[in-house]
């Protein structure tokens, strides 16, 4: 059973939080001791850093700690956003069973926009080929059923851009 | 794109068990390595190894921009193919701009450029988005998430 993602309020930053945050967005110090490696950056302790990192971890500041892989070169060489549009009414219904979905990596309720773009739910949904994107994408067709009057899947044909998340230490 | 790159049974380990729950020890690599069976100059080195190989993009913490007041925007345009790459460029040269994805769909869906907008405040985004129409003459549409059901980007390895 997969929790839903979490409501989230936004919580800003303090100064050393944010510090932080610049300090490890590029990745962790591959030392032994990453955190103490940090603090000496940061002027701090290795226990404030490990302190903070814990508590935005707890708030969801942070997801996770961890490896972040590129999915092609993991063998997820196709990514299929798969797009469903589901009555208003029903969409918070049918975005927990879809985002519930195992092969379901992100799930979100956005707004249609009429009259290029009738669908309000997005689904993103990986494999090792087409193929199986399409056979997952036909067994969220089956579970949203009559409730979809139509969907598409648009598949990535190039990365032009990949850089992630990058907050300026100028202000 | 990256070509597949050949991984063993360890960086596969590394890989699958280690996209989450790093410690927050003072020796984190260690207790990482020791629950995977292997040393910690191992880990350190294959780490970096998968690093360079771009098997992985990062390793570290995953920030939820939104938490820290922050935020991602989809957006999306329908770029001639005539101008694509001047287009592309225009696109990419904007700092807040974090992906970038070509698509298409047999249906010949309306947009077939998506990208991410990353920055500090809507009003940010908003003026990039305006920017970009302005710079290129073509219309934005974007995506804004309404509510999010489910997000966990953890896959097991293929390669």
């Amino acid at each position: 059973m997969r929790a839903p993602a979490a409501a989230g309020a936004n919580l800003s930053l303090d100064a050393v939080d944010r510090a932080l945050v610049i300090a490890t967005q590029g990745g962790l110090p591959l030392v032994p001791q990453p955190y103490e490696r940090l603090a000496e950056a940061l002027g701090c302790s290795a226990q404030e850093v490990m302190g903070r990192l814990q508590s935005m971890l707890e708030r969801g500041i942070i997801r996770r700690i961890g490896a972040v892989p590129n999915h092609y070169a993991i063998g997820y060489t196709a990514n299929g956003m798969s797009v469903w549009d589901v009555p208003d009414e029903q969409i918070d219904e049918f975005g927990g069973k879809v985002g519930a979905l195992d092969f379901v990596t992100h799930c979100y309720h956005r707004p249609r926009r009429l009259p290029d773009w009738p669908y309000n739910l997005f689904a993103m949904v990986h494999g090792s080929s087409r193929g199986e994107v399409l056979a997952k994408v036909a067994i969220i067709a089956d579970l949203l059923s009559e409730a979809c009057r139509a969907h598409d899947v648009l598949f990535s044909t190039r990365i032009l851009k990949k850089t992630g998340l990058r907050i300026s230490g100028s202000d | 794109m990256p070509e597949s790159v050949a991984l063993d049974a360890v960086d596969r380990a590394i890989i699958e068990h280690l996209q989450g729950g790093f410690p927050i020890s003072p020796q984190p690599y260690a207790v990482a390595a020791t629950s995977l069976g292997i040393g910690e100059a191992d880990l350190l080195a294959r780490l970096q190894r998968l690093l360079d190989a771009r098997v992985l993009t990062r390793f570290g913490p995953l920030f939820q921009v939104e938490r820290m007041g922050g935020v991602f925007l989809l957006a999306a345009m329908h770029v001639p193919p005539a101008r694509w790459s001047e287009v592309v460029d225009l696109v990419n040269s904007f700092p807040e701009v974090a992906h970038n994805y070509q698509r298409e769909s047999a249906q010949q869906c309306a947009f077939n450029m998506w990208f991410v907008l990353a920055s500090e405040s809507d009003a940010a985004v908003a003026t990039t988005i305006r920017r970009i129409e302005e710079a290129s003459g073509l219309p934005v549409c974007a995506f804004p998430k309404l509510r999010e059901y489910f997000v966990d980007m953890r896959l097991a390895v293929r390669a």
